[in-house]
């Protein structure tokens, strides 16, 4: 097997284990508009790497994490209850991102990789980021566990407990930011959320804890994408959508099993 | 903002809240004390602002005006009117009530004195509304609590279940030696169980013990046609009369009710 396969194997099963317990937070607190949201606006994030020519997945952390921070902040505020502002800040800021990559359309830019994954130009030094990052974030989740569980269960009772919600939101939405600027390059923006939602949700069906949940949606992502690689290498199609197809197969398979609880 | 005024017993102390959304009055000087083992329920009508107080006391939200004084590092048991836990969050009983960081002797305690132990293995999202309320209790009193804070906690239980569940929240007072703050939409149910009631529409109408408030022209103008007639939605036309006053609070006298 080519070099570029196996890279692109080890980063996009790496992603999907941390996908799997970030995705099922993604649907337990009803966030995949957060998510969306999110992943638009790191589209800004690579028009500002280019900007200031500095490298562009920090560029996609800073601004996805910027967003993050506003996006709690302006939710305490109660000012954003409704799908309809997350939806006019989502696609404005997916067409101001547009706009701004556009704007350095030199032969650099590949908007089309950033849109929907550029799989299988992953390189070594890549591969070592993202599991770094990646460790990272599982040792926040792990250290963060049992208050961010609580915080998806109720977000009163977690504060009358004393947990510090404002500071577990903006935590929760600074790991899917990290995560959300790491899976661009698998998936890209337009199908993030998918690799989120899909696995956790067909986990769902196989859970009768948190936890269990968390690591099916793992395994299942992992799954999704060995698949979604191979029918890409096997048809020559593109590897993004190709893994979010792997991830719709076996929810839809899963679909037909019985709900355990 | 000092505590130098109100005596030493209070665990909780309310002084001239306020409250508003964007220029809305939710409540408007509103003061009560609590202090430990009374049992002190509020009553009354839909958008009384019941709930707000409540989370007003409990901290999720912030008053516009006024001030309120916990004891120092009183904890809180809470029952919130429902619970946000999304049904595709997979969680048994037992693992909800071991996240409120107490030990498993306690949770088990808990459900014993709510005789809901044999639910422990199930699903939450599985319960019923009756059932559900009973666990979140349970949840609320396992932290053995100075302050318990019930809001509508039998929501979804039938009318002989209240009954004994009223019973029980009131025997959990010297059970764990705590304050009770409940919101309720019958006094009838907790009259025999609370040791004082306010009737709350905005601002305090009439606090006292339960006898007198229920005989009180202000909460028979809230509830006691409501009850005659049962007619669902009572609208209550004295509010602008009450806020003339300034400190309308208690309306024995004085208060132009016609």
């Amino acid at each position: 097997m080519a070099n570029f396969l196996l890279y692109a194997l080890a980063v996009g099963i790496g992603i999907a284990l941390i996908a799997g317990p970030l995705g099922a937070f993604a649907v337990w607190r009803r966030m995949s508009y957060f998510g969306d949201t999110l992943a638009h606006s790191a589209l800004i994030g690579v028009a500002l790497g280019l900007f200031l020519e500095i490298n562009i997945t920090l560029a996609i952390v800073i601004s996805c994490g910027l967003i993050a921070v506003l996006l709690v902040l302006m939710e305490k505020k109660n000012s954003l209850s409704t799908d309809t502002l997350l939806g006019v800040l989502s696609h404005g800021s997916l067409a101001l991102g547009l706009v701004c990559v556009s704007l350095y359309s030199d032969t650099r830019v590949n908007l089309y990789g950033y849109l929907f994954g550029d799989f299988l130009t992953v390189t070594l030094q890549e591969v070592i980021v993202i599991y770094i990052a990646i460790a990272a974030i599982a040792i926040v989740l792990i250290a963060l566990w049992k208050p961010l569980l609580m915080l998806a269960v109720d977000e009163g009772l977690a504060f009358v407990e004393g947990h510090n919600v404002t500071r577990l939101k903006i935590i929760l939405m600074l790991m899917m930011a990290c995560l959300i600027a790491l899976a661009m390059k698998i998936v890209g923006v337009m199908l993030i959320t998918a690799l989120l939602i899909i696995p956790a949700a067909t986990a769902r069906r196989f859970s009768t804890s948190p936890e269990a949940m968390a690591v099916i949606a793992s395994c299942i992502g992992v799954v999704s994408v060995s698949l979604g690689l191979y029918g890409s290498y096997l048809w020559d199609i593109p590897a993004g959508p190709s893994v979010v197809l792997g991830a719709l197969g076996i929810f839809c398979v899963g679909a037909v099993a019985p709900q355990k609880a | 903002m000092g505590n130098t005024q109100q005596d030493g017993n209070a665990l909780l102390s309310v002084n001239k809240l306020g409250f508003a959304v964007q220029g809305k009055t939710i409540l408007d000087n509103v003061s009560l004390e609590l202090s430990r083992k009374e049992i002190l329920t509020i009553i009354g009508p839909n958008g009384a602002g019941k709930s707000t107080l409540v989370k007003l006391v409990l901290g999720l939200l912030a008053p516009t005006s006024g001030n309120i004084n916990r004891q120092n590092k009183i904890s809180i048991g809470y029952v919130p009117q429902r619970l946000s836990l999304d049904s595709t969050l997979p969680m048994k009983v037992s693992r909800f009530l071991s996240l409120a960081q107490v030990d498993k002797a306690a949770c088990y305690e808990a459900l014993d004195f709510l005789h809901i132990r044999h639910l422990a293995g199930q699903q939450i999202h599985k319960l019923s509304g009756g059932e559900l309320q009973r666990v979140l209790l349970a949840r609320a009193i396992a932290r053995k609590p100075d302050l318990l804070v019930l809001d509508e906690p039998l929501q979804g239980v039938d009318v002989n279940g209240q009954i004994e569940l009223y019973r029980l929240i009131a025997s959990m007072r010297d059970h764990l030696d705590c304050a009770i703050l409940m919101v309720s939409h019958d006094l009838h149910l907790v009259m025999a169980q609370t040791d004082s009631v306010i009737c709350l529409n905005q601002h305090v109408c009439c606090h006292g013990q339960p006898e007198s408030v229920s005989q009180h022209p202000e909460y028979l103008k809230l509830f006691g046609q409501q009850a005659v007639d049962e007619i669902a939605v009572y609208q209550h036309h004295h509010d602008h009369h009450h806020n003339l006053h300034g400190e309308a609070v208690n309306c024995d006298e004085g208060c132009n009710h016609g």
